[in-house]
């Protein structure tokens, strides 16, 4: 068993990225994520492990850097709150466009606009139906747990180098700020030059001799070339689509009806699941893991196996709701209840939209 | 066994710290814990909570609406978390700076007089201690020995020559906490 530790959620995210093995960290302070930045500075990873930490001039900045150190095959990542990762929308289309891997993290806050700092999961459509421009998709991960802060990190590396593209981590300022036991895997040692060039043939790391020059690029003037870099993403999309679809169901054997949520809604859901089970409701809780590749073939099953409805929790105005009903399609009942601004939803307020949305409605 | 709390109070009185040494004294001995603090605009005004959940289960939401226990360290707190103690379950509080007690009785009430102690012992930021002392006589869910651990676990080196002072607090907040 690993070192177990009371951490921030913010705080066992920068431990996961030392220890897996990240090559840098480029961020720029913002509420509820700064712990992370903080956390870097005072652990001086570059003593531990020499991964770079550095403080960028901004968040434009920040995603830049991305692009130069993932493009060289090193392993680097960025994390910020909604506002920031607005400003990094151009940069993460890039690095789509680009097939540049890199991890992204967005600890949401309420908006829109410079919104507030309290926990909020309004950034769903941002994260999962493309916050930049062009016909891209990321991968992304909501961790609901510390534990999942930090065990996310390592998993998040691997599919932005399986696929060669940005991966999100989307939590928010409850997971961000809680602390919880979390067990720390064992560090991963970061790849050698060596290692990068022999793994990585597509990386920027210097013109082999006799080999073709390499460029990282995002720009195709000629359109059926671009077309046919379009058609090349839509390829590894689909099998993304296939192969990474994470979900997680609880109480859902027996159940009339279910709650489905990500991150810190799904925590709350999850205590509304125990309220309603004391009231004799049969509810149980699909968590969505991945919020992209969505969890579609799940809620399909249920959907034909004569599921009462879907309540859809999520501290936003329903944003992932439209997914879940392109997934039933009409066939079943569903509803969304979400508080907005920040506030967060309590499991008695869950329940009682359950028998106000679903049961009695 | 699942015990959920909270503990509020103002800014500066360790209730923050109160919460981390409790919920570590929980990981001492194999327990699942969580501890969520208000971290938005309210801390800035001066009072601040926190929300611990230790139990044997894994932990559901970890902000909640009703609490096993709510330890109360000011006005402002008892005006706002009086009413949400679940029936039967137990407002620990310190009369120090009270001007109107709680008035509920479907719940138990105690009462440690922290500030008076912890000055008493001449050091006033034991005062947390003391009080985490009294909660513990009254909901003894971790062990002492689990306490020093989690003492150990969330202080600095430099300061665990504090331990036995802090120890000391629990003690007097045991002995000192009075049912109402």
């Amino acid at each position: 068993m690993g070192e177990l530790k009371l951490m921030k959620g913010n705080e066992a995210l920068a431990e996961a990225a030392i220890r897996a093995g990240a090559d840098g960290y480029f961020g720029y302070p913002i509420t509820p994520q700064s712990e992370v930045i903080e956390y870097l500075m005072a652990e001086k990873p570059w003593e531990r492990t020499g991964m770079v930490v550095l403080q960028a001039e901004s968040e434009v900045a920040s995603i830049n850097m991305l692009y130069g150190g993932g493009g060289t095959g090193k392993k680097v990542m960025t994390s910020s709150s909604s506002p920031g990762i607005s400003l990094m929308q151009e940069g993460i289309s890039y690095l789509a466009g680009a097939e540049i891997p890199c991890v992204v993290v967005n600890v949401v806050r309420g908006g829109p606009g410079l919104g507030d700092i309290q926990p909020s999961q309004s950034d769903y459509f941002q994260s999962v139906k493309g916050g930049g421009h062009g016909d891209y998709r990321l991968p992304t991960l909501a961790p609901s747990s510390v534990q999942e802060m930090s065990d996310f990190v390592p998993v998040a590396f691997d599919l932005a180098f399986k696929y060669r593209t940005p991966v999100l981590i989307v939590s928010d300022g409850l997971i961000g700020q809680m602390m919880e036991k979390v067990e720390l895997f064992d560090p991963i040692p970061r790849w050698t030059d060596e290692e990068i060039v022999e793994m990585h043939p597509w990386a920027t790391n210097g013109k082999p001799k006799g080999g073709e020059r390499r460029i990282m690029t995002s720009l195709y003037l000629d359109p059926h070339v671009l077309e046919e870099h379009n058609y090349k993403l839509q390829r590894k999309y689909a099998e993304i689509t296939k192969n990474e679809v994470r979900y997680e169901l609880l109480d859902a054997e027996d159940a009339d009806y279910l709650f489905v949520a990500y991150g810190s809604s799904s925590r709350i859901a999850q205590k509304s699941v125990k309220l309603a089970r004391e009231k004799g409701i049969k509810v149980g809780l699909l968590r969505i893991i991945s919020l992209w590749p969505f969890a579609s073939e799940i809620i399909n099953e249920f959907t034909e196996k004569g599921i009462k409805g879907f309540l859809s929790v999520e501290m936003s105005a329903g944003q992932m709701v439209e997914d879940i009903k392109l997934a039933v399609n009409g066939r079943t009942k569903v509803e969304h209840f979400g508080r907005l601004g920040g506030v967060i939803h309590s499991p008695e307020e869950v329940l009682e939209a359950l028998e106000q949305k679903l049961i009695g409605g | 066994m699942t015990e959920e709390i909270i503990i509020a109070g103002f800014g500066g009185q360790g209730v923050l710290s109160m919460g981390k040494i409790l919920a570590y004294s929980g990981i001492m001995q194999d327990q699942e814990v969580s501890w969520m603090p208000s971290y938005g605009p309210e801390m800035r005004g001066g009072t601040a909570n926190v929300t611990v959940i230790v139990s044997d289960e894994r932990i559901s939401s970890p902000t909640l609406s009703f609490f096993d226990t709510a330890v109360i360290l000011n006005q402002q707190s008892m005006d706002k978390f009086e009413e949400t103690v679940k029936p039967g379950g137990v407002l620990l509080y310190d009369p120090n700076g009270i001007s109107k007690h709680p008035t509920r009785t479907d719940i138990t009430i105690y009462k440690i007089e922290g500030a008076r102690l912890a000055a008493e012992m001449g050091n006033t930021k034991i005062f947390n201690m003391v009080v985490l002392g009294a909660y513990l006589k009254v909901k003894p869910i971790v062990k002492l020995e689990n306490v020093i651990k989690g003492l150990k676990k969330s202080l600095p080196e430099r300061y665990h020559k504090l331990i036995p002072l802090n120890e000391d607090a629990i003690t007097m907040g045991m002995k000192n906490v009075v049912k109402i």
